[in-house]
C-alpha cells in the first residue's frame, strides 16, 4: 500500500484549491462589512511633521476616521521584535519617503484612497541621509536620537553605537588574522556591491482586524503569526490569549512577510472605529513597507601557493534603512555566512547595519548569505586566476570535511561538500576563461539555518483512523502542508491523503516560533513526528489494556497496533477505549534546544549552484544557457517540492544577478513598481536546467532531513559574475549585470588625454 | 458618483450589477460577484495575475473597466472546470507541480487556455512569448512550461 509518505513526490494537498481559484488568501477573506484603510504616506525622506491637515477627509461621507500618531498615545505606539523603533504611524517626524503618516478608514477602499488624496501634511525638512557613505560620515546627524525598548533575548541584541547611524554591529573572529596578512603570502582582495531588492511576493501585504469580545482578531499575510501576536499584545497591553492571529494561504513570502508589517495599522483602525478594518496594500505600498538589504562587502584572503587558505577577513556593511526590523539578525547571519564553507585557520568578519532614510530592510531569501557570498566567492575565483589554479580545485582544497569545524562553537559540518561540488561541476562545462562570450561560474555557501529551535505540533488521531495535524507553520507555497502530512503518514502508518494539516491560527494551533530559515521540514517535522509518537504511545497502551497483555511486545505497523493477541486498527482501539463510535487520541510533540538540537544551528543549509552564460557583445545582454543546483537536503521528504524550491530560489538569484534593483534617485525610489523593477519571466530561463537532489540522511530532521529553500540562490550572484569574467575578461564589481552595465564593462570609456 | 448597469455573462451566468464607472473588472468579479479566484498583483498589466478571458481573449482585469464587459462574455478560473472534473490544463498544473504559493496560478491557467486555443501545438518559444506578461515568483517557470505542453498533448496536441 502506498502511504504517500516520506520520499514520495505526492501531489500537493493544496493542489485542487490552487488550480480552481478556491484557495483563500488573506485578501480573499475580507468580510463584506469591513471598513477599508488607506495609508497617507510621507512625501519626505527626513522631516519633522508639523501638522496633518485632514479636515476635508474627515468631512467626507463614508469616512469613519483619520488616524495619526496623536490618536495612539494610550497604546505602546511602536513595534520591532529586535528594536521597537518602528512607529505604527510616524511620530513627530518621518524617516523615509513613503512612511505611513496617517490612516484613513472609510467604507470602501476607493473612498479611503480619495480621502487620503485630500490630506496635506506640513513638514519641516531635515537633511536626508540616503546612502551608507553619508550615514557614516563623521558629521552625519543620527537618524535615531531616542533609545528604544529591546525585544526577546533570543533574537540579535542590537548593538547600536549611540549618536551614530550604526544600528547594529556584529563580528566573528578566531586565530591571528593580522599576523598572517602582515607576512609574505599571496593576498587577494575583492570588494562587491549587492543591490537593494524587492522580494515581490505577488500577494501584497494585507491585514484585517477586529475586536470581538475583548479579543483582537487579525487575519493577515504574516509568515510568523506567533511573532505578530507578541507585538500586538505589547501594543494594546493585551494578554497573549486575547490576541488571535490567523494566516490562510500566503501569496508568496520569501522572508519578506516575516515579523510584523501591517497588522498594527489594521488593529489600531479597528480599535478606534470599533469596526472590522482591512488594510490592503498595492505593490507600490508593499515596496514602501520592506525590502532586502543592499550591501557593500570587502574581503581579503591569504593563501599558500598551493591555494590553501591561511586567513580571511571580511567587512560587511548592510543598508538597513529607516528602522531596524530584522536588520540586526540579517547582519549577524551575514558575518557568519560570508566566510563560506571553508577551513579557515584565521578568520575575522566585521559587520555594521546602517540606518539610512530609506525603506526599512528586513529578511529576504538567503538572509545575509547572498550579500556575503557575492564578494567571498568572487574573491576565490579571482584568487584562482591569481594562483593559476582551477576554481573548483581551489575550493576542493579548502572545503570543510564531514563533521569539520565551520565556526568554533557551532554545529560541525553535516554535509559532504566535496561530493556536492563534484556533482555540481560534473554537470557544468569547463570553467577556464575563454573570453569568447561564453563562460561558466559556480559557487558554494553554507548558511547557519533553521533559526532558534522552538516548535510544537498536535496530532489528533480520529475515530475512523484518519488524522488531523495542528501546527503553527505557515503555508506560503513551499509545500509544508503536504510535507508535514507525509511525515505524519510515515510515522502513523496511514495514507497521507487521509491526513489534514491545519496551520497558523494562534488561537487553535500550538506554538511555532517562525516559518523561516528553511526550518519547517526539519523542526516542525520533528515536532509532528514526536506528536505522532505520543499518540501511538497512547494507542499502544490502549491495546495492551484491551488485550490484557501489559508488558508483552506490542508494536505499531501499517496503521495497526499488533501483538501476539492480534492486530487492531487505530479506529478499533479508539472505539474500544471510549466505548463509543466517536472520540479521538491526541498527541503533542515539542521541539526545543536540547539533545541533538542543543548545537546551533539545527543544520547547515548548503548552497551549490552554477551557471553557463553567453554575453552579447553588441547589446550587453546576458543569456543564461545552463543552470545547475545541488540540493543537499539529507532526505527529500517530497523530491518534487525540493526541486521546486531550488529552481524557484535560483531564479530569484538570477533576478538579482541580472535585472533586479530598487534605485533611489534622491529621496525617492524611481522604480517602485513592476514595470520598472524587472523580475525574471519565462523567456529568461535557461534551456538546460539540472536540479540535483542529494540524500545522505545526514540531517537532524525526519529521516535525516535538512532544510531547503534558500540555499540555491546564495551562490548565484558570484557564479554569474565569475562566468561573466570568463566570458569577457572583465570583473564586475556589482550586480545586477543589466545590459547597459554589462556593455559598459566590455566597452570602457576611452581615457581623455589632454 | 453616477452608476452604470452592467449586464455581463460570467462563467455562463448572466449578472446585472450596478457599478461605478471606475470599477475595474477585477473588483467587479471579486467584490460584486464574489468570484475571488481572480487575483490582483501589479495593477500595471505586467504580471498577468488577474488574467481572465473576455469573449475568449485574455485581458488584465485589474486595468480593464467593468463597464467595458457590458454585453460580453467573461470566463474566470471558477468557470474552467466542468461539473466535478478539472480542465486538462488544471490537471497538468497539478501533475507538474506548476505552482507553489498559487497566487499567480489562476492567471497562468487562463492565459494557457487562451494560448492553447490560439495554438494547440505551441513550441517552447511560443509558450514563453505568450507568457511574457505573466510573472511567477515561486517556480522558476520550468514546471509551468512542462504543464502547458503536457496539457496541449492531453487536449489533442502532438
Amino acid at each position: 500500500m502506498s502511504l504517500n509518505a516520506i520520499g514520495a513526490s505526492r501531489i500537493r494537498s493544496d493542489a485542487v484549491a490552487k488550480v480552481t481559484g478556491q484557495a483563500a488568501y488573506a485578501n480573499d477573506l475580507i468580510p463584506d462589512n469591513a471598513l477599508h484603510g488607506w495609508i497617507v504616506r510621507s512625501s519626505r525622506a527626513h522631516a519633522g511633521i508639523i501638522a496633518v491637515n485632514a479636515d476635508q477627509a474627515r468631512r467626507m461621507t463614508g469616512v469613519h476616521s483619520v488616524i495619526t500618531a496623536d490618536d495612539l498615545s494610550d497604546l505602546f505606539p511602536r513595534f520591532g521584535h529586535i528594536v521597537a523603533d518602528h512607529p505604527i504611524l510616524a511620530i513627530n517626524k518621518t524617516l523615509y519617503f513613503g512612511e505611513p503618516v496617517a490612516l484613513i478608514v472609510a467604507e470602501s477602499r476607493q473612498l479611503a484612497y480619495d480621502a487620503a488624496s485630500t490630506v496635506s501634511v506640513v513638514y519641516e525638512d531635515l537633511e536626508p541621509i540616503l546612502s551608507m557613505g553619508e550615514a557614516l560620515s563623521p558629521d552625519a546627524p543620527a537618524i535615531h536620537a531616542e533609545s528604544y525598548m529591546s525585544g526577546d533575548h533570543t533574537f540579535a541584541q542590537a548593538r547600536r553605537i549611540e549618536g551614530t547611524n550604526v544600528c547594529h554591529r556584529a563580528e566573528v573572529e578566531w586565530g591571528d588574522v593580522d599576523t598572517v596578512f602582515s607576512s609574505d603570502v599571496a593576498i587577494v582582495e575583492t570588494r562587491m556591491r549587492y543591490p537593494m531588492l524587492y522580494a515581490y511576493a505577488m500577494e501584497p501585504y494585507n491585514a484585517t482586524a477586529s475586536f470581538d469580545g475583548g479579543v483582537l482578531d487579525v487575519t493577515s499575510t504574516a509568515q510568523h503569526p506567533f511573532q505578530v501576536r507578541e507585538e500586538l499584545s505589547r501594543i494594546f497591553g493585551l494578554p497573549l490569549s486575547k490576541v488571535r492571529v490567523r494566516v490562510p494561504f500566503i501569496g508568496g513570502g520569501y522572508g519578506s512577510k516575516s515579523y510584523t508589517k501591517l497588522e498594527p495599522l489594521a488593529a489600531v483602525g479597528a480599535w478606534i472605529t470599533g469596526g472590522i478594518v482591512s488594510v490592503a496594500l498595492d505593490v507600490e505600498g508593499a515596496i514602501h513597507t520592506t525590502r532586502g538589504d543592499s550591501a557593500d562587502v570587502w574581503v581579503r584572503t591569504a593563501f599558500e601557493d598551493d591555494g590553501t587558505i591561511l586567513a580571511r577577513e571580511f567587512k560587511v556593511r548592510l543598508d538597513t534603512g529607516a528602522y531596524a526590523d530584522n536588520g540586526p539578525l540579517v547582519l549577524d547571519k551575514a558575518v557568519r555566512r560570508c566566510l563560506g564553507p571553508y577551513r579557515i585557520p584565521n578568520a575575522r568578519a566585521h559587520g555594521e547595519a546602517i540606518y539610512t532614510n530609506t525603506v526599512p530592510s528586513s529578511s529576504y531569501r538567503g538572509f545575509g548569505a547572498p550579500q556575503g557570498a557575492l564578494a567571498g566567492e568572487v574573491n576565490l575565483d579571482q584568487a584562482a586566476v591569481h594562483l593559476n589554479i582551477d576554481p573548483a580545485d581551489l575550493r576542493r582544497r579548502n572545503l570543510i570535511g564531514v563533521a569539520g569545524v565551520v565556526i568554533p562553537g557551532l554545529r560541525p559540518m553535516d554535509a559532504d561538500l566535496v561530493a556536492d561540488l563534484d556533482l555540481l561541476t560534473s554537470k557544468l562545462g569547463d570553467p577556464s576563461p575563454s573570453q569568447k562570450g561564453r563562460g561558466v561560474g559556480f559557487g558554494c555557501t553554507a548558511s547557519d539555518a533553521g533559526a532558534f529551535p522552538v516548535s510544537s505540533a498536535i496530532v489528533r488521531v480520529q475515530s475512523d483512523g484518519s488524522a488531523t495535524v495542528l501546527v503553527g507553520s505557515t503555508e506560503m507555497g513551499q509545500g509544508s502542508r503536504t510535507v508535514l502530512a507525509q511525515i505524519a503518514a510515515e510515522r502513523l502508518g496511514i495514507d497521507s491523503m487521509n491526513i489534514v494539516v491545519v496551520q497558523s491560527d494562534t488561537a487553535l494551533v500550538p506554538y511555532e516560533r517562525t516559518t523561516g530559515a528553511s526550518r519547517t521540514t526539519t523542526l516542525e517535522g520533528l515536532a509532528v513526528m514526536r506528536a505522532c509518537d505520543a499518540a501511538l504511545e497512547q494507542l499502544t497502551s490502549i491495546a495492551k489494556e484491551h488485550h490484557g497483555e501489559s508488558g508483552v511486545d506490542v508494536e505499531v505497523r501499517d496503521g495497526h497496533v499488533v501483538s501476539s493477541a492480534g492486530s487492531s486498527t487505530f479506529a478499533e482501539l479508539i472505539k474500544t477505549h471510549f466505548g463509543s463510535d466517536q472520540g479521538e487520541i491526541v498527541g503533542y510533540g515539542l521541539v526545543r534546544r536540547e539533545g541533538e538540537l542543543e548545537a546551533l544551528p539545527p543544520f547547515w543549509e548548503i548552497g551549490m549552484s552554477g551557471v553557463e552564460l553567453e554575453v552579447d557583445h553588441e547589446t550587453g545582454e546576458i543569456e543564461i544557457l545552463h543552470l545547475v543546483t545541488v540540493g543537499d537536503v539529507g532526505r527529500a521528504i517530497n523530491p518534487a517540492l525540493v526541486e521546486g524550491q531550488d529552481l524557484g530560489s535560483a531564479t530569484q538569484g538570477l533576478g538579482a544577478a541580472l535585472f533586479e534593483e530598487l534605485i533611489y534617485d534622491g529621496p525617492q525610489l524611481i522604480n517602485p513598481n513592476m514595470v520598472d523593477y524587472r523580475v525574471p519571466v519565462m523567456g529568461d530561463m535557461p534551456e538546460a536546467i539540472d536540479s540535483l537532489v542529494v540524500e545522505r540522511g545526514d540531517g537532524v530532521g525526519p529521516g535525516g532531513a535538512k532544510g531547503a529553500g534558500e540555499a540555491a540562490l546564495n551562490p548565484i550572484g558570484g557564479a554569474v559574475v565569475a562566468a561573466f569574467y570568463r566570458a569577457t575578461g572583465v570583473w564586475p564589481t556589482e550586480i545586477p549585470l543589466t545590459p547597459p552595465k554589462a556593455w559598459e564593462l566590455m566597452n570602457p570609456k576611452p581615457r581623455v588625454v589632454d | 458618483m453616477s452608476r452604470f448597469q452592467c449586464e455581463t455573462t460570467v462563467n455562463g451566468v448572466v449578472s446585472t450589477v450596478s457599478v461605478e464607472p471606475r470599477t475595474t473588472l477585477a473588483d467587479f468579479l471579486r467584490n460584486y460577484l464574489h468570484l475571488k479566484g481572480t487575483k490582483v498583483s501589479c495593477e500595471l498589466q505586467v504580471c498577468g495575475t488577474c488574467t481572465v478571458l473576455v469573449d475568449g481573449d485574455p485581458v488584465s482585469s485589474c486595468s480593464y473597466l467593468a463597464v467595458d464587459v457590458h454585453g460580453r462574455d467573461v470566463l474566470t478560473i471558477e468557470g474552467l472546470a466542468d461539473e466535478g472534473s478539472l480542465h486538462p490544463i488544471q490537471q497538468a498544473f497539478i501533475e507538474h507541480f506548476a505552482f507553489q504559493c498559487g497566487y499567480c496560478t489562476p492567471g497562468f491557467i487562463m492565459m494557457a487556455k487562451a494560448l492553447l486555443e490560439d495554438s494547440p501545438h505551441p513550441s517552447d518559444d511560443e509558450v514563453a512569448r505568450y507568457f511574457e506578461g505573466n510573472i511567477c515568483r515561486c517556480t522558476g517557470y520550468r514546471p509551468i512550461l512542462e504543464a502547458v505542453k503536457s496539457a496541449a498533448r492531453s487536449m489533442g496536441g502532438d
